[in-house]
């Protein structure tokens, strides 16, 4: 039996396959026939998919369980000695089971939608169906044809495996990828949407209510996947970074700018049925923006920490998918969006205005990015020749940084703002705001440390502006205040937490690299750190050394550097002490001369408080959609169809 | 001109305007940020700039990684196994996958006496993967 399940796994996924063949098909003709048993059965095989590939993935995850080292993924991604838990994180930890993982997360949203949106109109339903069975389709021939996780190592089965590259062995290995892949593959529901209404040439408040939730739940899961990303490369990678610019960061970032920008543009087609051609671009936009992410990651055209080893066919299979989609969605709407605009009256300071600077300069942000991760790839195409580029942190921060600045000014009149026009006395009485949150966040850094710091100062200032506008305004809604606008409220007030977090730990770290001798100590920001003792540490895969440091008045922390021997490699395990208002932070890098141990000590004040407003904000997004007015409304949209 | 055709013009005016500028911007910060990537032949020949950043690559020297006595301090060698070498200095820790015989990238200023003062050493992250930059090279060098 055990020795069939690479096979029981790969024939899984071809039965996948066809169903998602069904579900494509049945899904478009259903909706285009006007069929309603058509549909049904574009449901019901999504039914099918989901438990054939979730079988499939299943198959691979007893592969990996059973050392099973005849199946050539499992024998380059694990080994004997690997922890069962490093065993199951190891299906993802490269290309082909990670894109079996992603190919199965689909799987889940096509039947979430299948199933959960039964309430939305016939024709719509069917040509979301639809379109997401292509999608599936797609993806589940990439994986079958060109990275099949279940290909046999016949006949010279390895004895051991390569053993699981131990960067990712780690919590982080087993919760990103699932979540990032959450979050990317749920853009492809709202994709879906966006064809559906070119398809069905409708698009109505309706059609904005049910997309909503569905583009609030992707974007939480695309927040806390990039938050988690951060946050381990923090701790594993990084030596203390949490954000390096690397084109594959970016290319998780630009949906979720993209997607940011969708639902902002979503209120204002939902409330007043305002931009809706590009609310519909933005949809196609923001799950491109995830295929060209797919490519760039798993094509190895990029030099980056998160490439998968360089595989130059696939990458031109993941190129064509991601033409055929960008191309195919871009043309569709090039033919039908002139027939979805409404003129939409509003002047001042209204809150349409306020969402179309939100938009712009999220989508300029978004370009900057963009021009800035494929400048050397085109300098190498188009120009060619020997000279190689990269492009650095330096022009990243130096675009990206203003840009938010310029987005948390208008985001801190958005509470007060209302719909067609704001009284400008409104508008007054915020900015008089702005001027008292100055003053505050230029005497803080005055009373508390030596010097103010003039950009710190001005985010700070902008956040605290931020939050106390948003607090006013939910305190004088109090009677009438909707989870909608709390979520709002929460999710702004999360974006100024984070903002703070960014600025004040990117100027005030202080780090020092030093050997110290057991017993000696060094002085960062004011606390003496003592090396107290180095012992030798051993796990059923690696052995090192683990040192002792001792701060404060009991405080320790055990920094560890790990020598993994099935692949002559070296891990340095940072020990951190977190706090609300500062991180501290030691790298240990193991025995040098004479004696010594080579050590770089950084304190890092508010570094929490990036993925905690970055959390805050995910979760604001699920209170606003578990606002009453999706759940209502779709109810009254349903008894007026079938009344009328 | 009617109102809704004014309206367009000035959206549509609005737009050029609008993206023009961020390109222009956008173009002018790439030029100024972007890092050139050099080999360690091109390195020694002094065809390279000293006032800025630059990327280079190479092979770590066997033998060649040697700590100062006090402090996190490292020199290396970078080699394009043909008949170029340059020194590296670096404060700090090396990477976890930093080995003699191995490709490296650094990141850092050139000084007038030809040592590479790296602020960045990165090297290749497990052994199937390896930066492009050095992916190339190595070819180039050893046919």
């Amino acid at each position: 039996m055990s020795t069939l399940i690479p096979e029981l796994g790969h024939f899984s996924a071809f039965l996948g396959l066809m169903s998602a063949v069904g579900i494509a098909l049945f899904g478009f003709f259903g909706a285009n026939q006007n069929r309603t048993a058509w549909v049904d059965m574009s449901i019901r095989l999504t039914k099918v998919q989901v438990a054939v590939l979730a079988l499939s993935f299943l198959f691979l995850i007893l592969a990996f369980l059973e050392d099973d080292f005849s199946v050539l993924y499992v024998a380059n991604n694990s080994n004997t000695a690997l922890p069962w838990y490093y065993k199951i994180a190891g299906v993802w930890g490269a290309h082909e089971g990670s894109f079996l993982l992603w190919t199965l997360v689909t799987a889940v949203w096509t039947v979430l939608v299948a199933t959960r949106a039964r309430h939305i109109p016939l024709k719509l339903h069917g040509y979301v169906l639809g379109t997401l069975g292509v999608l599936s389709v797609m993806f589940l021939a990439f994986l079958l044809f060109s990275s099949n996780p279940f290909e046999r190592l016949v006949p010279n089965v390895p004895i051991q495996g390569a053993d699981l590259n131990p960067v990712l062995q780690d919590i982080g290995q087993i919760i990103h990828p699932p979540m990032l892949y959450i979050g990317y593959v749920g853009f492809g529901v709202t994709f879906a949407f966006g064809i559906a209404a070119l398809a069905t040439g409708k698009i109505d408040s309706a059609w904005a209510r049910w997309v909503r939730p569905w583009v609030n739940i992707a974007w939480l899961f695309l927040t806390i996947g990039i938050v988690l990303g951060s946050w381990w490369a923090y701790y594993e990678l990084g030596w203390g970074g949490w954000w390096f610019w690397d084109p594959v960061e970016n290319a998780s970032f630009m949906p979720w700018l993209a997607g940011t920008a969708l639902i902002h543009s979503l209120s204002a087609t939902e409330k007043r049925g305002a931009f809706k051609n590009w609310t519909i671009l933005l949809t196609l936009l923001t799950f491109t923006l995830v295929l060209m992410g797919a490519f760039l990651v798993r094509s190895g055209v990029l030099s980056s920490v998160h490439a998968f080893a360089v595989d130059p066919q696939r990458g031109l299979v993941l190129l064509t998918i991601f033409v055929l989609v960008a191309g195919g969605s871009l043309v569709l709407y090039a033919f039908r969006a002139h027939t979805l605009n409404t003129q939409v009256q509003y002047w001042g300071v209204s809150r349409e205005l306020l969402l179309l600077i939100n938009n712009a300069l999220l989508v300029v942000a978004l370009f900057t990015i963009l021009l800035g991760t494929l400048y050397p790839l085109g300098h190498e195409w188009f120009v060619g020749g020997d000279e190689k580029l990269s492009v650095g942190e330096p022009y990243f921060n130096a675009m990206f940084v203003p840009i938010m600045l310029l987005l948390s000014f208008a985001l801190a009149i958005a509470p007060i703002s209302r719909w067609k026009h704001t009284p400008m006395r409104l508008v007054v009485n915020a900015l008089l705001l702005l001027g008292g949150s100055a003053v505050v966040a230029l005497l803080l850094p005055w009373i508390l440390a030596d010097g103010v710091h003039l950009g710190v100062s001005c985010a700070v200032a902008l956040a605290i502006w931020i939050i106390v506008t948003h607090a006013i305004a939910c305190y004088r809604q109090r009677k009438a205040l909707t989870l909608g606008f709390i979520g709002m409220s929460v999710a702004h007030i999360g974006f100024a937490i984070a903002v703070i977090g960014v600025a004040v730990t990117s100027v005030y770290t202080e780090s020092k690299d030093a050997r110290l001798k057991v017993g000696e100590s060094i002085e960062v920001s004011g606390t003496q750190y003592e090396l107290v003792d180095v012992q030798s540490t051993e796990s059923q895969n690696y052995i090192g050394e683990r040192a002792r440091f001792d701060f404060g008045v009991r405080g320790s922390l055990f920094p560890e550097r790990r020598y993994y021997s099935i692949r002559e490699h070296i891990t340095h395990e940072a020990a951190i002490a977190p706090g609300i208002f500062k991180d501290r932070y030691i790298t240990f890098a193991g025995p040098m001369e004479n004696d010594t141990w080579g050590v770089e000590i950084q304190d890092k004040p508010f570094q929490r408080w990036i993925w905690f407003g970055a959390v805050v904000a995910g979760l604001a997004a699920l209170i606003a959609m578990l606002d009453k007015r999706y759940r209502r409304l779709s109810q009254r949209d349903l008894e007026i169809k079938y009344s009328a | 001109m009617k109102p809704h055709r004014r309206r367009r013009l000035s959206i549509v005016l609005f737009l050029f305007i609008g993206g023009l500028t961020t390109v222009l911007i956008t173009i002018f910060a790439l030029k100024n940020y972007i890092n050139h990537y050099y080999l360690p032949d091109q390195i020694v020949s002094g065809d390279v700039p000293t006032e800025r950043t630059i990327r280079a690559g190479g092979m770590v020297k066997k033998g060649s990684v040697a700590h100062d006595s006090t402090g996190l301090g490292v020199t290396f060698d970078l080699t394009d196994r043909v008949n170029s070498t340059f020194s590296v200095r670096f404060e700090g820790i090396l990477p976890s996958l930093f080995r003699e015989g191995e490709g490296t990238v650094v990141v850092g200023r050139l000084n007038d006496d030809g040592v590479f003062n790296a602020t960045r050493v990165l090297a290749k992250h497990d052994e199937n993967y390896e930066p492009p930059e050095l992916k190339g090279m190595v070819e180039h060098v050893d046919p």
